[in-house]
């Protein structure tokens, strides 16, 4: 049972790395907060069961297409919504809930609940390690989730556009004499972000059905996540998930599964009040506590 | 020949400033008016309502005393994204009071609120010295903790909650007692926020540092500021405990720390009047569109997006501005 716990908790933590690392790239590396994050996830998701099953595209396409749509309206949220609100925290993070909950709930009133709005897994197959199965899926969201996070960080530290992400985060005025049009950067990374999220729902999705209510709990999960390993740090999201991860898995197996969301909570509860730039945060001491 | 708008005060205003107010009726009516209105529409609308609109106002009092919380807590600085704790600790506490202890609904709701504030108080002096964006995030996720642990645990009731409260002996006692807190607060502390301790609280939220430097303990400020809006939230809650008769996880929902937000953002932050007229226009809304199901909450989203984007300042601020100045085109002067 240990060896499953922990091959499930090793499992879990990629999850949640999955599903942090678009939040983490609109929040932490550009300052913009996403709190609609949730919802484009949900978003990609129906839109490639839409495509699938009442359109009959091809699966491959439907998840291309959807992913480039979520990008598309991540981009137009921003230009339309977020561009006029920019800097005022508390505006942006009630706009982006405000357009979120409009999303999910909308589908929750088309009635997209129920166990028919699944998607499909890509192979179908099971592995064993050790005593214990894991199917191929997971292991397609392992590799897949590996192979996303050398790329971001590549991204971020070796590209020029990846460096423009993270300068306009850290002086707007030093950047735009640079030539970095702040608007553009923003726009690009709020979409990158969508994008993200799309990509992670087409792999975690189809480990069950889409329910609306995950939506909510994508965003805790990627807010929690983001804030432990400290805004804007990949190492950090990793290292984060890896602690929330085998925290849950191993509260739900040795404890019982209603404490496992509290554990998450309590985790970052902990850290906001010891350490609020997170682990491997890079914003100063003083600009965060009195 | 270049037009440019200019904004100057109406005449009325500059002649009511001061002691000219004395002079005449209509200058004294133009200063009275916008504080006798609310006073005068909240003591007469219970008389004229059906009993499904009174209920209606039950509700509006409950989340304008939520949003003039939050208000409180804003104008000293901090967000706080979860007034749904100070309202689910002061529903609780009434509830137990009332059902494990028999103390009568006069009592238990006055000492839910008081205990209520010294709970949530102590509970958040920890995260007291962080700032902005993390404060608030500590606001948001302890009510949903709490809902956790209350489901996991199952104390006080567990997921069915305690009901079979004590109910206050008549409907109009309790619905005057709400207004007339409501009014107390809303005078009351649009009084706080002028005086001279008011201008403390609102320079510690524009510079902590400067209001340090000045040798004012600003953490004792903060916890001062921090316990009346939560005895006033707790107040809520515990009214709302002895209106329905029951209390249980649904009062820490997101619900109860979105709302007030909703209201002050729509309503206008930095003037409690601000509070109550946002809770004043969205709880009806809502009530009115709840024929529409799960669109509802389509609405509220988008609503609030549209607001917050097109109109930040608020109605209070727009209606108050065009009360008290005018606009016209005037010429350029070279």
């Amino acid at each position: 049972m240990l060896l499953g716990t922990i091959v499930y908790a090793i499992i879990n933590s990629v999850i949640l790395i999955l599903m942090s690392i678009g939040f983490n790239l609109t929040f932490g590396i550009s300052g913009i907060s996403n709190f609609a994050y949730g919802a484009f996830y949900i978003l990609a998701a129906f839109v490639t069961w839409m495509l699938l099953n009442l359109l009959g595209f091809p699966y491959v396409l439907s998840i291309l297409i959807s992913i480039v749509f979520t990008a598309v309206i991540g981009a137009l949220m921003y230009r339309f919504v977020l561009m006029r609100v920019r800097g005022q925290v508390l505006s942006e993070v009630i706009a982006t809930f405000g357009i979120g909950l409009a999303i999910l709930e909308f589908f929750r009133y088309l009635g997209f609940v129920g166990v028919e709005y699944a998607l499909p897994v890509f192979i179908d197959e099971s592995f064993m390690i050790g005593n214990v199965y894991v199917d191929m899926q997971r292991i397609l969201i392992v590799l897949s989730s590996i192979v996303l996070v050398i790329l971001l960080w590549l991204f971020v530290h070796y590209t020029s556009l990846g460096l423009a992400f993270r300068g306009i985060a850290q002086d707007e005025r030093t950047a735009l004499t640079f030539g970095m049009d702040s608007d553009r950067i923003a726009t690009l990374s709020v979409s990158l972000g969508a994008g993200l999220a799309a990509i992670a729902a087409t792999v975690i999705i189809p480990l069950g059905t889409i329910s609306v209510s995950q939506g909510y709990d994508v965003l805790i999960n990627a807010l929690a996540v983001s804030i432990i390993g400290g805004l804007g740090s990949t190492g950090g999201v990793i290292v984060a998930s890896l602690l929330v991860g085998f925290a849950q898995r191993f509260t739900d197996t040795y404890i019982g599964s209603h404490w496992t969301m509290i554990v998450s909570l309590l985790a970052l509860l902990i850290v906001l009040v010891i350490k609020p730039s997170g682990l491997y945060g890079k914003q100063k001491e003083l600009e965060e506590r009195i | 020949m270049k037009k440019r708008k200019e904004r100057i005060d109406r005449g009325i205003k500059v002649r009511s400033e001061d002691i000219f107010a004395l002079t005449s009726w209509r200058e004294m009516l133009y200063l009275s008016a916008p504080r006798l209105i609310p006073a005068i529409v909240f003591l007469v609308l219970p008389l004229v309502l059906e009993p499904y609109w009174q209920r209606v106002l039950l509700s509006v009092a409950i989340f304008a005393l939520l949003a003039i919380s939050w208000d409180i807590l804003a104008q000293s600085g901090m967000v706080s994204l979860g007034q749904a704790l100070f309202f689910g600790v002061g529903a609780y506490c009434s509830g137990i009071m009332n059902h494990y202890f028999g103390i009568s609904p006069f009592f238990a709701i006055p000492a839910a609120a008081i205990a209520g504030g010294v709970i949530c108080t102590v509970l958040l002096l920890p995260v007291l010295r962080l700032r902005g964006v993390y404060f608030a995030m500590v606001t948001l996720i302890i009510p949903l903790m709490i809902e956790r642990v209350i489901e996991a645990t199952k104390i006080f009731g567990g997921t069915e909650g305690i009901s079979g409260l004590s109910v206050i002996p008549s409907k109009w006692l309790e619905l005057y007692i709400l207004m007339a807190a409501l009014l107390a607060a809303l005078f009351g502390f649009r009084r706080l926020m002028d005086s001279d301790y008011g201008l403390v609280l609102k320079g510690i939220k524009d510079n902590d540092r400067s209001v340090m430097n000045a040798g004012i303990n600003i953490y004792w400020f903060k916890i001062e500021a921090l316990f009346i809006a939560s005895a006033v939230g707790a107040f809520a809650g515990a009214m709302m405990t002895h209106v329905y008769r029951f209390v249980g996880m649904p009062v820490f929902a997101l619900d109860y720390s979105i709302l007030p937000i909703a209201a002050v953002m729509v309503g206008g932050s930095g003037s409690f009047a601000g509070a109550v007229l946002g809770a004043f226009i969205l709880v009806p809304l809502s009530e009115a569109l709840r024929a529409l199901g799960g669109l509802r909450i389509v609405f509220y989203g988008v609503f609030l997006v549209i607001f917050v984007v097109g109109l930040p300042e608020g109605i209070f601020h727009f209606i108050s501005r065009k009360y008290q100045q005018f606009e016209r085109w005037a010429e350029v002067e070279k």
